[in-house]
């Protein structure tokens, strides 16, 4: 029901221009979206095909860029390190989100302290995180040197310069800053699950862990779907994280497309190469977004 | 050419149609009520009156001059909300002369007339609250303070009193009514409860399906319905309405109707308009009130009729005891005397007042008598 | 859900309960603890293994020098100025976004025109693109406006890319607000700024909060956007920690590293706690459409 078109055919300038006024107002986001998010997109994309270097350059190779990707090895391992990455990140982000939030669901005391400390994280800078985790992994002084330090002298935990185990420690330290987060979701799921349809439940004789099983986590479908667009696309996105917790080593044993879109458009000169990463990167993330979103808008309408 | 003018306007939202063709010619001081169920285009041809939705094709005029393309602000009418749409953020004095103050009135004689206003609907030591502090039937007052403060030409109303509470509504729809005896405005009013409609009126417009179905007086609409919509929707409880069959009986037209026992009735109509129609089938419609006891039936009509029915149900109502019958495979509903003595059943006369009845074509619904 | 907790008779179920609340509180507050304890002991201590326990030797040296005269990438400034550089580049960059994603909920609401949903999901979709897409043409405009490497630029930026979520707040919030009053004030003869000053802005205090709490934490908390477009004497706080931890000159000083990264969290930190509510609401909202 729109109630801005009360256009005057025979209207005045001042008329009409009062009349495009909400659109006047719009027009400056809609240009900068024009440019700076579509522009750019297109305009990585045709560098994608082209023989850009250390600059960009407009000497089109087709999908030579493309195919040369592929054959680099550290594409291949920040690829592999993607999907180890974010399955893991997203099975334990939901599995202890939706653990905490059972249990802070269980009418218990200092509920709102307790969901404080679970999510405080979440407001960190991913640098500050890398830093703590960093040193807190680092086996010279830290875990691994505490716990000989108590006595245990044959305890190892030097995952973070293992090359074999480094990516665990990211999924540690991307866990620990996004799982309150994922709680905080499914917390949400669950206070809006009618509570007469509870007691039902409850009257028919259901077990508390029947109850969950069978009536409340089916019914938190919305929230896991949010929490796999959420998790996903930052999960795709990370880089932060690795720069400031391995740096993407030990060699490039941490390497992820984020990083290595970084290091070959800056400082390897290989924007060409760089550029296709990062559209790749895109259909990634708007393979998972455009139909969140669009499912979204349209039931809104 | 009336005071307010709607000559075949129509809306339109991409293909699909609102409205249809719509005229209403309404004189100064009538209050006109739209009403019927919701999605029928009532509330929408008040919003093109009030100018916030532009009209498709047609025409808008106030005092012969036509609004169409006019601003809101500029055609001097005001309007009261569903929501009342108060402003939350303001007191209720800055409520009532938010609009004198966008149309540049003079600080003393906007307080002048928040003065008056609020006399008038004794709102005077509400002025300084908030919209959140009132309770639902104060700020029905005060979103009608701000319509009047502004002296319009038409009174715009969507729905003012669905959000009260039963007993307040009533309340509110009398001080509505004496509201407008005293002030003689223009007034638009939609609502999709038909006995606001029939109470507050000089004149109703029922609305269904984006087209105007009957435009009368409230006694012309609840007597003389136009169609099997109009019958149905207008009056509580509504209008009985059940196939008979026109059939001649010594020399005079009636109505033949089966019972539920298996027999068949005949009522003889009051007028001989159908007498031409032996053999046709029509619905008739009667009102409850038309349909009572023996000794409840209208004394002054020439055309009482018994027949002899069985009772299916009785519902003690007070006041009045609603008897129920099957006639012609439908529930009709009479209204007897509370005191009548009379057992779901029972075979029991029930006395048709025939000068009430009308009749309407199967297929087409319009009133054929 | 008030029916589902466990009966209050079921005493062993609590304690396992409790147990694990609290083991989680443990595990989520290690990494801050680790933090500021090893923030104020010498760095021999936690060399000599002692990076759990608390410090033996109380000092503030390490925060001082993470301050005012750790080594930064190549000078020993300390901290101090990229910090402000991060200030100055956030308090503009919050207050455009903000005001330009309140008008355009405001509009998208209230003025709807055709394919004013279909703009809408574009602008959200370009919250949501992998930033890396845009440096390499982002680079090249910065560069083209003047405004390569410098924090005008990052306020560039970091206000381009928070228009989106700005917006997508104020017109969730917007949509729920009654458009009827929008009607009263148009017939009361308001106009189009005149409605969004008087009538909407008044009641968009809770909102504001919370785009405000969201644009500063992200902007905040970025790190690749001034990684990619800030110079040595305009990078941002975060860079600026980073580049203190790697720098590979010299003894590692852990104790100076927690200190700053302390400094770098503590003013999310602070806005969290102060206003958590509206943080996490803006959480939701930015996960969680409507």
């Amino acid at each position: 029901m729109s109630i801005s078109e009360t256009a005057n055919p025979q209207g005045s300038v001042v008329d009409r221009l009062r009349d495009a006024l909400p659109k006047i107002v719009l027009s400056p986001t809609v240009a900068i979206v024009a440019i700076f998010v579509y522009g750019f997109i297109l305009f990585t994309l045709y560098l994608s095909f082209t023989d850009s270097r250390i600059l960009p350059s407009f000497g089109w190779v087709g999908w030579q860029n493309y195919e040369n990707l592929f054959r680099i090895r550290a594409w291949d391992t920040a690829v592999s390190n993607l999907v180890i990455f974010g399955l893991l990140y997203i099975i334990i982000c939901c599995a202890l989100g939706l653990l905490l939030a059972i249990l802070l669901d269980q009418r218990i005391r200092a509920e709102g302290f307790i969901r404080t400390i679970y999510l405080y994280p979440m407001a960190l800078s991913f640098i500050v995180t890398g830093v703590a985790w960093k040193w807190f992994l680092d086996p010279g002084i830290g875990i691994e040197a505490v716990v000989q330090g108590w006595g245990w002298t044959s305890f190892e935990f030097d995952w973070i310069k293992n090359r074999e185990m480094a990516i665990y420690t990211i999924v540690i330290a991307a866990v620990w800053q996004t799982s309150g987060f994922v709680m905080a979701m499914f917390l949400a799921g669950l206070r809006g699950i009618d509570s007469e349809m509870m007691k039902a439940a409850q009257i028919d004789g259901a077990s508390t862990f029947a109850l969950y099983r069978r009536i409340v986590i089916p019914q938190l479908r919305p929230a896991f779907m949010s929490a796999f667009v959420v998790l996903a696309h930052m999960a795709i996105k990370s880089y932060d994280l690795v720069i400031a917790l391995t740096g993407g080593g030990p060699g490039t044993a941490t390497e992820l497309p984020a990083t290595f879109m970084y290091s070959y458009t800056f400082t390897r000169n290989q924007m060409g190469i760089g550029a296709a990463s990062a559209v790749i990167m895109l259909m990634t993330i708007a393979a998972i977004i455009v139909p969140y979103l669009w499912s979204e808008l349209r039931e809104k309408k | 050419m009336g005071f307010l003018d709607i000559k075949q306007a129509t809306k339109s939202y991409g293909a699909v149609q609102v409205l249809h063709e719509t005229d209403i010619s309404i004189e100064e001081g009538e209050f006109l009520v739209l009403v019927g169920p919701s999605g029928c285009g009532k509330s929408t041809l008040l919003n093109m009156i009030a100018g916030l939705e532009n009209i498709t094709s047609g025409e808008i005029a106030i005092r012969g001059k036509s609004m169409n393309g006019v601003k809101p602000a500029d055609r001097n009418i005001a309007m009261v909300f569903q929501s009342y749409a108060l402003y939350p953020n303001m007191t209720v004095s800055g409520n009532i002369s938010f609009g004198m103050e966008m149309h540049g009135i003079e600080k003393s004689e906007r307080e002048k007339r928040i003065s008056q206003v609020s006399d008038l609907l004794q709102i005077k030591h509400l002025l300084d609250r908030k919209p959140g502090q009132l309770s639902g039937g104060q700020r029905q007052r005060v979103a009608m303070g701000r319509a009047l403060v502004r002296e319009p030409d038409v009174f715009l109303f969507d729905e003012p009193l669905s959000n009260l509470d039963a007993k307040l509504r009533v309340d509110m729809r009398t001080e509505i009514k004496k509201l407008h005896q005293k002030l003689g405005t223009t007034i638009v009013y939609v609502t999709h409860d038909q006995i606001e409609a029939l109470t507050l009126s000089t004149r109703i417009a029922v609305m269904f399906g984006g087209y105007v179905q009957q435009l009368g007086t409230p006694k012309e609409i609840y007597d003389n319905p136009a169609n099997m919509f109009v019958a149905g929707f207008m009056g509580s409880p509504s209008m009985n309405l059940f196939p008979a069959k026109v059939v001649s009986e010594n020399g005079q037209s009636a109505a033949e109707v089966s019972l539920a026992n298996g027999t068949k009735a005949s009522i003889p109509f009051a007028t001989e308009e159908l007498a031409s129609d032996v053999g046709r089938d029509i619905i008739l419609g009667i009102r409850p009130e038309a349909i009572t006891d023996r000794d409840g039936a209208d004394r002054n009509s020439q055309a009482v009729h018994i027949v002899e029915a069985p009772v299916e149900v009785t519902e003690p109502a007070g006041s009045d005891t609603f008897v129920v019958s099957q006639i012609g495979g439908k529930d009709v509903t009479g209204r007897f005397r509370a005191d009548v003595a009379v057992n779901a059943g029972d075979t029991f006369p029930f006395a048709f007042n025939m000068e009430k009845a009308v009749a309407f074509d199967p297929q087409s619904e319009n009133r054929i008598a | 859900m008030a029916t589902t907790h466990a009966k209050s008779g079921n005493s062993i179920g609590r304690i396992v309960l409790y147990t694990l609340l609290v083991f989680f509180c443990i595990y989520y507050l290690l990494p801050l603890y680790v933090m500021l304890v090893n923030s104020l002991k010498p760095l021999s201590e936690i060399t000599a293994g002692g990076m759990m326990a608390l410090p033996q030797e109380w000092t503030i040296a390490p925060w001082l020098s993470a301050w005012s005269s750790a080594q930064v990438g190549v000078e020993a400034t300390g901290l101090r100025p990229y910090f402000l550089n991060s200030i100055i580049m956030v308090v503009p960059a919050v207050a455009l976004s903000t005001i330009v994603g309140a008008l355009n909920g405001y509009v998208l609401t209230k003025w709807p025109f055709r394919g004013a949903t279909i703009l809408f999901g574009l602008l959200l979709f370009g919250c949501f693109i992998p930033f890396q897409m845009v440096l390499i043409p982002m680079a090249r405009m910065l560069g083209l406006m003047g405004l390569a490497g410098s924090v005008p630029g990052l306020i560039f930026v970091h206000f381009v890319y928070g228009i989106g979520f700005s917006t997508l707040y104020f017109r969730n919030y917007y949509a729920a607000f009654p458009t009827e009053l929008v009607r009263a004030a148009q017939i009361d003869g308001a106009g189009f700024f005149r409605i969004f000053w008087r009538i909407l802005l008044p009641s968009s205090g809770p909102i504001a909060v919370v785009c405000i709490i969201w644009q500063f934490t992200n902007i905040w908390n970025d790190f690749l956007f001034g990684a990619s477009f800030s110079d040595f004497d305009s990078q941002p706080m975060t860079v600026a920690l980073n580049n203190l931890v790697q720098s590979s000159t010299g003894v590692k000083e852990y104790n100076v590293h927690f200190a700053g990264a302390i400094m770098a969290a503590l003013p999310t930190l602070l806005v969290y706690i102060v206003a958590g509510r509206y943080f996490v609401r803006g959480l939701m909202a930015g996960s969680v459409k409507g």
